[in-house]
């Protein structure tokens, strides 16, 4: 079941964005379903990451719209909105290619930042928290018990003391994860998730991301170089090259697009029906 | 427009002189991005040496044009000397152990240096003003108007003129060093990337060592031409005119050689016409004023290149 | 074994030989030609005497050196470092230190007292007021510095603010101290939040550069506004504080009457010294809880990674601005008492080097540790003060420490990072400074 078509949960619309004289996404439209875990591909260069920073407000596109429907009806104009309101306000949550943690800092108070919106009110605003009055202490303890919950969901839980910067790349990699669904996103975006795992943890990644989507109600957007990782995950699959989509579908359409062999074998269209021979579609 | 053109001629002067410190600036924030907090005292005890010198070798007006011009070239060259051995000894004690640590640590360490470079001149050569009386005196009269309320001569003076060629003189030759050496190309290398530059066969620590000698040697320059334009001398002047001068590195664009000089002449017209038009007392808050504006709505200087935030 | 000690000495020699010819090369004018304002002109001291002792100095200095610390195999200063407490063992020992120190502040003027007299305790307990002073002053930088990451070179600005609001209040208004008080907090934040906004969004060495600036600005106005500041002159005749409206003074009403004691101008002193440690614990309180709430971790956060912190949904800048402004209240508070507890306040009194050294305080202690600038202070201000019969040579020594110190430990005296909460208290530790970032703000 893929929604895209009829319930996206973010549009990209006729997105550009140039750096100086360089275009690096060119009029890109695709949609995001609800539910669905969606991944972006293409070759190095294509303009995954920066589709991704123009959607969590990085990066404002040059040109184009890209819109936000969260569950309640509300819709939010990405383009137009401060980076953190776009985590706090739309439900848009992401993470790192290069893996950004407060590596001083314990995982446990890791995912507590990441709750720092309804902290921060349930403290009203530090000065409840600071005289001891309000219900911060509920809210704090709610929030511990959250964080123990994705702590406990990867596998992360007996280290939940020990400074993030201690951990191997693959648990950092879990933690990035388990912080940014602290947020209680209904976007999650994950920048290259897969990169440097070994295939265990690829495993463990792909239940993860199937358990967010089923039991989160969490849609998943995702930037993925290795093709037989997004063929076995995803739902719908978007293929970019030189900044412009070259290929819409579900995995198996894309599969079997020529232009996506195209420019993952780097050929001029007209040699693609050779290649394909050559490859044995 | 009398009065403009000769603020406008003593503003370049001064210009020059935070130009040439500036540059000092600018290299190091290059080549290892710190401040050197202490390259304001470096320019002080530049401009000591300098004194001690012209005291030693009893240079006075009295002392004929041809004789007096090398005796300065002599002096020049023992300033440019003895200071580059404090602005690598600083490197040395100060900076070098603590490269590739964390990013507070030179910053105090170069506090520190500044605050015991201050004060070892305070002790060594005591706390009073240093008076000299001037060396080149005469000037250029380069035209005047008479008006019913008395007459206003726009002049440029000999030291003016000595000022403006030296600094003049300076950039072209060091700006063929930087980009025409391969001491100029190392330095370039280490400021993209010196792990790289370092794999290469860089040597370093010694391209840094020489970014610092050779901003000391400018440093003396600047401290000899402070010294006999305003002919006096104490051991506090390095931090004011190290601020200002690090805020023409900052205006220029931190980081390009050009820039520091652009941003000296600028801040030195700037203090000067503050001065001449609206109130002495509050020029060095102008020369604050345009650092924190500069900084603000242009971080990048103006011939600074951008910075992109990578994400 | 013999031949390996040859090459040990002759190496050492020659490195100490070129230490002394650059030394040679520093010296020989600087010290050895001393400029004497003489009649017609300067003239030259000579003081060859004194460079062939510096250089001689340097000489053996580094030849010691060499032989016993940087190429022997068991340097001396191994058994130095053995006497430090180590880093994990501290963060034990911290347990206990911190009580300790608390204890012995509070009954500090007794015991000075006790064993000097009240005479003999009066330079004593003014040592304690000035330490406890910069305490204050670094615990809240350290907010800013240590918590925050961002480098603030010109918080003496706010010390200054603190100080002129609370003399003109109480000199036009006539209010108290206790009303000053809160009243020159609020108008330090204030210049805190007027300042920070601008320049937060700037990164590292240019937020410290234009914090400087504004420090320099704020005093340059003070220094050239007669009429409000009495410029170069400052203000004096600033009210001194009561105890609940008890005067310290001679006679009906005072203090000492009022208690039934004989009056004593050490009071007075007793007194500030108990004011100013309770604007200190007030600080640190604050500053531990705000640790523990959500504000104080988004704090740590952005010090660690800024960009990370956007991605949550944190706004920085309003995070950066109160950390700014709560770092100038306590520099307010500090300000005020020092009006108060001085009298007379002028522009000298916060220049470029009260800010250094306050950072400094905040560094050598080690970011973000509110024992490490305790310790830093004293070692620091009660040092300084220390050696005042070498008057001249103190400063030159402060600079040196402040090198040497740095050199030896980058991280500051206690650089061990204690998590704001755990899920199992036995397990959680300290966190070694490695680990946590500087900030780039």
């Amino acid at each position: 079941m893929t929604h895209w078509n009829d319930d996206a949960v973010l549009r990209i619309e006729r997105v550009t964005m140039r750096f100086g004289g360089l275009v690096a996404v060119n009029d890109l439209s695709f949609n995001v379903g609800r539910g669905d875990i969606t991944a972006l591909i293409g070759p190095n260069g294509a303009g995954k990451t920066t589709v991704f920073n123009c959607a969590t407000g990085f990066y404002k596109p040059t040109e184009g719209r890209i819109v936000m429907m969260r569950k309640a009806g509300e819709h939010f104009l990405l383009e137009r909105m401060p980076d953190f309101k776009i985590s706090a306000r739309a439900g848009v949550a992401r993470t790192f290619q290069n893996i950004r943690l407060f590596g001083g800092m314990t995982l446990l108070e890791n995912l507590m930042v990441a709750q720092h919106n309804p902290l921060m009110v349930a403290s009203n605003f530090t000065v409840g928290g600071l005289l001891g009055i309000g219900g911060f202490r509920k809210a704090e303890a709610e929030a511990v018990d959250r964080a123990r919950y994705w702590l406990d969901r990867t596998s992360l839980l007996d280290r939940a003391d020990d400074p993030a910067a201690d951990l191997p790349y693959g648990a950092q990699r879990r933690l990035e994860i388990a912080r940014a669904m602290c947020t209680s996103p209904e976007l999650l975006c994950l920048d290259e998730p897969a990169a440097g795992l070994n295939p265990r943890e690829s495993a463990e990644l792909n239940t993860l991301l199937h358990f967010i989507r089923d039991e989160h109600a969490t849609s998943v957007l995702l930037i993925e170089h290795d093709m037989s990782v997004v063929m076995e995950i995803s739902d719908h699959v978007i293929v970019l090259d030189y900044g412009e989509k070259i290929s819409d579908g579900t995995p198996d359409e894309v599969k079997n697009d020529p232009k996506v062999i195209a420019a993952y074998l780097g050929v001029a269209d007209d040699e693609v029906d050779q290649v394909e021979e050559e490859v044995g579609l | 427009m009398d009065y403009f053109i000769q603020q406008l001629i003593n503003g370049v002067t001064l210009g020059s002189i935070y130009g040439l410190i500036a540059i000092g600036y600018t290299m190091v924030y290059g080549i290892i991005g710190m401040i050197n907090f202490a390259h304001g005292d470096i320019f002080m005890v530049g401009a000591f040496i300098a004194l001690i010198v012209v005291i030693a070798l009893g240079i006075t007006a009295a002392t004929p044009l041809l004789l007096l011009i090398l005796a300065l070239v002599l002096v020049l060259v023992i300033a440019m000397a003895l200071t580059a051995v404090w602005g690598w000894t600083v490197e040395r004690i100060a900076y070098r152990p603590l490269r590739g640590s964390f990013r507070l640590a030179p910053l105090i360490t170069a506090i520190g240096a500044s605050i015991a470079l201050q004060n070892f001149v305070q002790i060594s050569q005591g706390a009073r003003n240093k008076p000299l009386q001037p060396l080149i005196s005469g000037n250029f009269k380069l035209w005047e108007t008479v008006t019913p309320e008395g007459s206003f001569v726009v002049q440029i003076s000999y030291m003016q003129i000595l000022i403006i060629v030296t600094t003049l003189a300076l950039m072209v030759g060091f700006t063929m060093l930087i980009n025409k050496t391969s001491l100029g190309r190392a330095q370039r290398a280490c400021e993209q990337d010196r792990k790289m530059a370092s794999l290469l066969g860089v040597n370093v620590d010694r391209t840094i060592s020489l970014t610092f000698v050779m901003g000391a040697a400018l440093a003396a320059v600047a401290g000899l031409m402070f010294l006999l334009y305003y002919g006096v001398i104490d051991f506090y002047i390095g931090f004011l005119a190290g601020v200002k001068a690090f805020t023409a590195a900052v205006l220029g664009g931190i980081g390009s050689l050009p820039g520091a000089m652009l941003g000296g002449l600028l801040i030195g017209l700037i203090e000067t016409f503050w001065s001449g038009y609206f109130s002495l007392e509050y020029k060095d808050v102008a020369a604050f004023s345009i650092l924190a504006i500069v900084l603000i709505f242009m971080p990048e200087g103006l011939l600074g290149k951008p910075e992109v935030e990578k994400v | 074994m013999a031949a390996q000690k040859q090459d040990l000495l002759a190496g050492s020699v020659k490195d100490a030989a070129v230490g002394a010819l650059v030394a040679f090369g520093l010296f020989a004018m600087m010290i050895g030609m001393k400029t004497e304002v003489d009649v017609g002109g300067l003239a030259i001291e000579y003081r060859w005497g004194a460079v062939a002792m510096a250089v001689a100095v340097v000489f053996v200095g580094r030849l010691l050196l060499n032989l016993f610390v940087w190429k022997s195999e068991k340097p001396v200063t191994g058994l130095l470092g053995s006497l430090m407490p180590t880093q994990s063992s501290f963060s034990k020992v911290s347990h206990l230190v911190t009580p300790l120190l608390f204890v012995l502040a509070v009954v500090l003027p007794f015991l000075l007292m006790y064993f000097l007299g009240t005479r003999g305790s009066r330079q004593y307990l003014d040592l304690a007021i000035l330490v406890t002073t910069y305490v204050m002053l670094g615990w809240g930088l350290n907010i800013v510095v240590g918590l925050a990451g961002l480098l603030d070179l010109g918080y003496v600005a706010f010390y200054a603010v603190g100080a002129y609001s609370y003399a003109l209040l109480a000199q036009n208004f006539g209010f108290s101290f206790w009303i000053c008080l809160p009243l020159a907090g609020i108008l330090s934040a204030f210049w805190g939040i007027i300042l920070g906004f601008p320049v937060l969004r700037l990164r590292g060495d240019y937020l410290a550069i234009v914090t400087l600036a504004f420090g320099e600005i704020i005093r340059v106005v003070l220094l050239n506004w007669y009429e409000f500041t009495g410029g170069p002159d400052g203000l004096s005749g600033i009210p001194r504080p009561s105890f609940f409206g008890l005067e310290f003074e001679r006679g009906e009403g005072g203090f000492a009457d009022f208690f039934g004691l004989d009056y004593s101008s050490i009071h007075r002193i007793v007194f500030l010294y108990y004011l100013i440690l309770i604007l200190a614990l007030i600080t640190n309180i604050v500053t531990m809880r705000l640790r523990k709430l959500p504000v104080g971790r988004a704090w740590e956060a952005l010090r660690e990674d800024e960009i990370a912190c956007r991605s949550l949904g944190i706004n920085t800048t309003h995070t950066k601005l109160t950390a700014f402004a709560i770092g100038a209240m306590f520099g307010g508070f500090a300000g005020s008492f020092f009006a108060t507890r001085q009298g007379f306040i002028s522009p000298e009194s916060f220049t470029f080097i009260e800010s250094a050294v306050i950072l400094a305080i905040v560094v050598l202690g080690g970011l973000g540790s509110q024992v490490g600038v305790v310790i830093a202070a004293v070692v620091m201000i009660g040092g300084f003060e220390f050696f005042r019969q070498f008057e001249e040579y103190r400063m030159l020594v402060f600079g040196l420490l402040m090198v040497v110190i740095m050199v030896w430990k980058p991280r500051g005296l206690i650089s061990t990072r204690v998590p704001s909460i755990a899920l199992d208290r036995r397990k959680a530790k300290g966190i070694s400074a490695d680990m946590v970032q500087e900030g780039h703000g």
